[in-house]
Order: structure tokens, then sequence, then C-alpha cells
């Protein structure tokens, strides 16, 4: 009976022919852009809108769109801002998160409300302010300056503190007894606890902060601290007259580093999504 | 409690709240003041003003069409991407054969940054080389002039906003989907309940937290995402396809008039503040299931 039932409410998750073809046509379509910009970075500009699978494969629009951009210092700059951003969201988060899950003290609700303003209000929508904040500190066109505002992150706050509050009280205790301090009991309870939590917020930042635009775009005046996504809008301009294959090969490097670690962690990166997006 | 850990809760959170406030609460309010005055000339701030600035506004044809143009954006793309998402998940989520790639394909867009793919996309809408009037000229259709045309330009970014946001929104609903009671189902099969009677009413009142969580996240980024518009059409022609943060950005960068760019900051800040409070004080209490 109970193998029969199952067997029923799996029945709902079937769909019609139809259906399944409608589900492949549309996921062609979804990865279509991409699949497009592969083909015309790999091929002449003969081809660039005549599909022949015999075309020959070329790589010198690589090679052209490597020396016109410095790729390789704004793909150093996108992975040191990512780095800075990551390493203090962490620090900085699980504090916080530990202080408003575990400590009793007064005003909690207030400082949760203050922290849950952050999700509406985010550093892209205070540009104009925040621009002055920085150059006043002198942090313009540099690693620091793009990163400052999103250093102390209201997700990741909430997160943690939503995965610190479920671990159990007694092991905490525990620590406590054989003598551990607070610090102590943070980072050896409370934190080998919440490492898939932390691999899920590590994934999310890191995608969110590697295409992140707008604010890099004011706060960057030039390549010495330009990230991937302000080069990429600067190599692509209309203005600077780039063909439309050497465009794609740009893109192609630019995408490429974040595009391997999506194709390689495919699984982590779907379930950290997912796992942020319940909290 | 003794006093040592009330001081020990303070400094753990210390870092994190000053951070906050620096970039977060701090601008906020100064941004509100600011809209009261004039924007500073040569270092010397400017003079209160009062509300000027929002007479200004209101009298700005400018700022009522990029209001009008995003009130569209968010009304087109949001329930689109929403349904399209909701539709991928069930798909993905079924027995079907080959539902790895295809949920990889739908998932793609999100993980690549917007200005790379609005690069790509650029290409799409060009006129003369472009991919989609080849196409249309092939088939025998005139092509248009998708993002030179002020009644097309804002659609276009919409279809590429769409495209953009589904495969992200799927995720949120494959995760509902999957953690959802299966004993409600066997009920529904005892019954004989049809599909579409199934999700009538099982699965899509259970998905009910799940919608009104993406409605909300969807609804900020028509508000907050205007990365493409920096590649594909700069908001015109004309501001045909202008968004209210991106008239923000030219207010402060390109025409210099920091006042004026707080008083739309202040303005933006407001609608979000609105569906804060939507969110906070009257969906969830309508919307809860545990």
């Amino acid at each position: 009976m109970m193998a029969r039932s199952l067997l029923r409410t799996d029945d709902f998750r079937q769909i019609s022919m139809a259906e399944k073809v409608a589900a492949w046509i549309l996921g062609f379509l979804w990865i279509m852009p991409l699949l497009f910009a592969f083909w015309a970075a790999f091929h002449s500009s003969e081809y660039t809108t005549s599909f022949d699978l015999l075309a020959p494969l070329t790589f010198e629009h690589f090679i052209t769109a490597w020396d016109q951009a410095p790729f390789a210092r704004y793909m150093l700059n996108t992975f040191a801002i990512t780095g800075i951003i990551l390493a203090s969201q962490l620090v900085l988060c699980t504090l916080a998160g530990f202080a408003l899950a575990r400590m009793p003290f007064r005003g909690k609700g207030v400082v949760m409300a203050l922290v849950m303003m952050q999700l509406m209000v985010m550093p892209e929508v205070l540009i104009v302010e925040n621009y002055q904040t920085l150059a006043g500190l002198e942090l313009i066109d540099s690693w620091t300056g793009v990163g400052l505002p999103y250093m102390a992150s209201a997700f990741g706050i909430f997160l943690l503190r939503q995965t610190f509050a479920t671990v159990p009280q007694a092991l905490d205790d525990a620590a406590r007894i054989e003598g551990c301090n607070l610090l102590q009991v943070l980072w050896k309870v409370y934190v080998p606890q919440a490492k898939p939590v932390y691999l899920a917020y590590a994934l999310v930042s890191i995608s969110y902060h590697w295409n992140n635009f707008l604010w890099p775009l004011v706060v960057t005046n030039t390549e010495a601290s330009r990230p991937l996504t302000v080069g990429m809008a600067i190599f692509g301009a209309p203005e600077s007259g780039v063909e439309w294959p050497i465009i794609c090969a740009g893109t192609i490097i630019a995408i490429s580093p974040l595009l391997a670690a999506f194709l390689i962690f495919q699984k982590q990166f779907v379930q950290s999504f997912m796992r942020a997006g319940i909290k | 409690m003794s006093p040592n850990r009330h001081l020990h809760a303070w400094l753990l959170l210390l870092p994190a709240m000053a951070m906050l406030a620096a970039f977060t609460h701090i601008p906020a309010i100064s941004t509100l003041l600011h809209s009261f005055f004039e924007s500073p000339i040569a270092g010397k701030t400017g003079s209160f003003v009062g509300l000027d600035n929002f007479e200004f506004a209101l009298e700005d044809d400018i700022f009522w069409q990029v209001l009008w143009n995003n009130f569209w954006y968010a009304v087109v793309t949001v329930p689109t991407s929403i349904v399209l998402a909701l539709v991928m998940a069930i798909w993905v989520n079924s027995q079907m054969s080959g539902r790895a790639i295809v949920r990889l394909a739908y998932f793609t867009p999100t993980v690549l940054p917007m200005i790379a793919v609005a690069n790509i996309w650029l290409f799409f809408y060009t006129p003369e080389i472009g991919l989609i009037n080849n196409l249309l000229e092939k088939l025998g259709f005139e092509g248009q002039n998708w993002l030179g045309d002020p009644d097309l330009a804002l659609p276009s970014l919409m279809v590429m906003t769409i495209w953009k946001e589904a495969g992200f929104f799927m995720i949120f609903y494959l995760a509902a989907l999957q953690s959802l009671d299966q004993s409600l189902y066997e009920a529904a099969a005892v019954e004989n309940s049809s599909r579409w009677q199934t999700f009538r009413r099982i699965t899509w009142p259970l998905l009910m937290p799940t919608t009104l969580f993406i409605l909300i996240n969807a609804l900020i980024n028509a508000f907050k995402l205007v990365d493409h518009l920096f590649i594909l059409t700069k908001g015109g022609p004309n501001n045909a396809s202008n968004l209210l943060l991106y008239y923000i950005y030219e207010n402060a960068f390109s025409f210099f008039d920091t006042a004026y760019a707080a008083t739309l900051t202040t303005i933006l800040l407001i609608i979000l503040a609105l569906l804060a409070w939507v969110q906070f004080g009257v969906l969830d209490k309508k919307v809860h299931y545990r």
C-alpha cells in the first residue's frame, strides 16, 4: 500500500511530451547567447552570423582582445576585490550573527531591524553619498574603496544568526565547562557547525561581487583598480570601435574563471543559492 | 545576565554595525538632508532651499518619464520572470530525461555578469548586422532598430532582464518544491485529483511564501539593476528606456547635480521603504503557514 501510494505521488511530477519539448526549447533559448558568444569568438568574422559547422576555428580574436585591454590586471583586481570583501564579510557577519543568535542584551530587536534595513537599501542605491564618503577617506580608485560598502552584509548576518541559533546549547555549555572563552566557543563549536552555510554564502557572495558593476564603475578611475566588469564596459563600448568577434572573445576571457568554477561546482552552486534562499 | 556579557555582545556587534552605519544608515540620512539643499559649488555647501528640489522633480518631465518607465519595467518583467521561473522549476523537478542539462541552461545566465551578457545581447539587437535582424530578414520580415526606436528600446531591455532573472528565481521554487510535504500529495493521489487540481489546491498555496519572497526580491531588482543600460541604450533614445537609478547616476556623475541626485535617491528610498512595509507589514501577516 505504502509503495503504491508513493508511486502515485510521483505521477504529479510526470510531465507531458509537449512540455518536455517546450522545456528543451526554452533551455536552448536560455543558453543560446552564451553558445553564440563562443561561436563568434572562435570563428573569423565572416562566419559571425552564418553558421557553418565546418567553418575553421581560430584563436586570433582572443589574441587581439588580450592585447587591446589589460585583462590580466582587471582579473587581478576582481580577484583582490572579491577576496577582500568575502574575507571581511565572513569575519564581521560571524561575530554579529553570533551575538544576535546567542547573546542576551537589551535592544536586540532594534539592532536586528537596523541590520535588515540593508536588505532593502543596498549600497548600489546610495552611490552618491558613498562616493563622497570614500572621497573624504581618500580611498577612491583602490581595492579597499570598492570593497568597503559591502564588508558588513545584512544577508550574511541574518543567514549566520539563523544557523547559529540551531546549534545545540549543550555543545556550547560543554565547551564552556572545559574552560573555553567566548571567542573559543564561537570558533570551536559554532563555526564548524555552520560549514555548509559558509560555503553557500561564499559562493553567493563571490558570484555577486565578481559580477558587480555600478559601484565599482563609480569608485574606480584607472586600470589600477578597475574590475573586469568595468573593464568590459569600456572595452565593449561602441565608441571604442572594437569588432564583434573580439568583444565576444573579451567577454569569454572575462567570464571564463567564474564559468569554469560554476561548471565544476555546479551542484554546490545550485545548492548554495537554494540554501541561501530558504534561510 | 552579567553586565560583562552585555559588553561582549556589543563588542561582537561593533565592527559590523559601524560598517552598516557608515555605508547604509548615515548615507541614507544625509541623502535626505542633502535633498533640502542646493548643490555645493566650488567646495562650498549650497544654501537651504526647503522643498525646491522636490518641486523641481515634480515639474521635470524626464523624472516622470523615468518613473513611468521603471513602473512598466517592473510590471512586465517581475510577473513574467516569476511565472517562467515556476514553470522552469516544475519542469526541472520532473522526471524528464536530461533535466540536469536543462537546469544548467536555465541557471547559467544567473552566474554571468550583466555587463558581459549585455555585450552579447547588444549584438543581437544591432541593426544591419545584428543576429535578430539577420534571422528576420532570412524569414522575409523587415528588421527593426531595436534599441534606437523609442517604442522598442524599453521592451528590448525587458526581454533581456527576464532572460537574466528567471533562472535565478527558478532556484528558489526548486528548493521549495523539493521540501514540500509529500503526504499531501499522497492524499491527493487517493482522491484521484488531476495534475492541474493538485497544482491549484496544494502546490501553489504551499509555494505562496516562496512567491512572496521572490516577488519582493524581483521588485527591488527592478529598481536596483541598471547595469545593462550602460551597454545597451544609455537610457536612450531620448530617455525612452531610462530608469530611476540610471537617472540618479547621470545626475550625480554626468551632470554633477548632486542635490538633485540626492532628491531622486530620497524618492527611490521612499519607494523601497514602501516595498518593505508591504512585505513585513501587510503580506507577511496574510501569507503565513508556519
